[in-house]
């Protein structure tokens, strides 16, 4: 995807606006960190800029969450975990927050989110990504997922990926 | 991949720190040298165990808008919906899913607002109901890929 939207602020935004400064930080950065000894200083004096100044609108956007975290992303197929399962669970409203913070601590469950329903045809409110070598240890963890649950978990299903259909590397996000 | 590959993977998946030498900072906790870190972050990039390593960034707190969609197709209708929906710069994953609900994208929008409005025309365009699934809450992840 192209940086545009990553840069659209919406004026009546009620987030903490960025200035133009942060946003050539943030296309400067978005494709990666530099891997030289003084990254924040490379990236400075690309953007013309102190590496103070750079690393202090880097600390900032970290603390407000507009960066979640500066780190490396793990092609998890490339460490094996081939099998990917979208776990999703229909659990009371009033708990969702509560089971779903448990979910995302287990391990290899990348992203855990609250979504609402379509009924009838979905009834599922809390997803999770899960990550497994095979489908079986997939099962396994949403097995796990499932004792954790008890009877909050008023029915789930897996959904496995059978085709990428598209994918232009969304960067921003996740 | 090595003992120090694999400890640079899992120890880069945490908060990498924002400082003058953060690379020699990261080093010496592992047991090795800014440039021997430098030179397996580079092959761990180029042959493709890391995909990316920088800041990420969270699209809806720049101002975009971004959701989860899924629709129901026919088999025999899925490949014409697939590249009409595909078509649409703002799909920017979409994935066979094996359910009744069996075609599920992502949409990335400039602001919040157009989320709607690009719904209304997949709807248009493909004949089928979009369910939009934007998420109401996120729940905190851990690290999740032990290398």
């Amino acid at each position: 995807m192209t940086p545009r939207p990553a840069i659209a602020m919406r004026a009546d935004s009620t987030e903490p606006l960025l200035d133009a400064l942060d946003r050539q930080i943030i296309v400067a950065t978005q494709s990666g960190l530099p891997r030289v000894a003084r990254p924040y200083h490379a990236i400075a004096a690309q953007l013309g800029m102190t590496a103070e100044d750079v690393m202090c609108r880097l600390q900032r956007m970290l603390e407000t969450g507009i960066i979640r975290r500066i780190g490396a992303v793990p092609n998890h197929y490339a460490l094996g975990y081939k099998a990917n399962g979208m776990s999703v669970w229909d659990v009371p409203d009033e708990r969702v927050h509560e089971l779903g913070e448990k979910i995302g601590a287990l391990d290899a469950v990348s992203h855990c989110y609250h979504r609402p329903r379509h009924l009838p045809v979905w009834p599922y409110n809390l997803f999770a990504m899960v990550h497994g070598h095979d489908r079986a240890e997939v099962e396994a963890k949403v097995h796990r997922i499932a004792e954790l649950l008890g009877n909050a978990d008023r029915g789930h299903t897996v959904l496995y990926s059978t085709r990428i259909l598209k994918k232009t590397g969304l960067r921003l996000g996740g | 991949m090595d003992a120090l590959d694999r400890a640079i993977i899992n120890n880069l998946q945490g908060g990498f720190p924002v400082c003058d030498e953060p690379y020699r900072e990261v080093a010496s906790q592992l047991g090795t040298n800014t440039n021997e870190l430098l030179r397996r972050l580079d092959t761990l990039l180029e042959n493709g165990t890391l995909s990316r390593f920088g800041p990420m960034y969270h699209a809806e707190r720049l101002g975009g808008g971004l959701t989860l969609a899924a629709m129901q197709i026919p088999p025999d209708d899925f490949e014409r919906v697939a590249a009409i929906v595909n078509a649409f710069p703002e799909v920017a994953h979409n994935y066979a899913r094996e359910h009744a609900l069996n075609m599920w994208f992502v949409l990335a929008t400039e602001t919040p607002e157009r989320i709607g409005v690009v719904i209304a025309a997949i709807e248009r365009d493909t004949g089928y109901t979009v369910h939009n699934m934007p998420k109401r809450e996120e729940f905190f992840v851990g690290l999740r890929f032990e290398a």
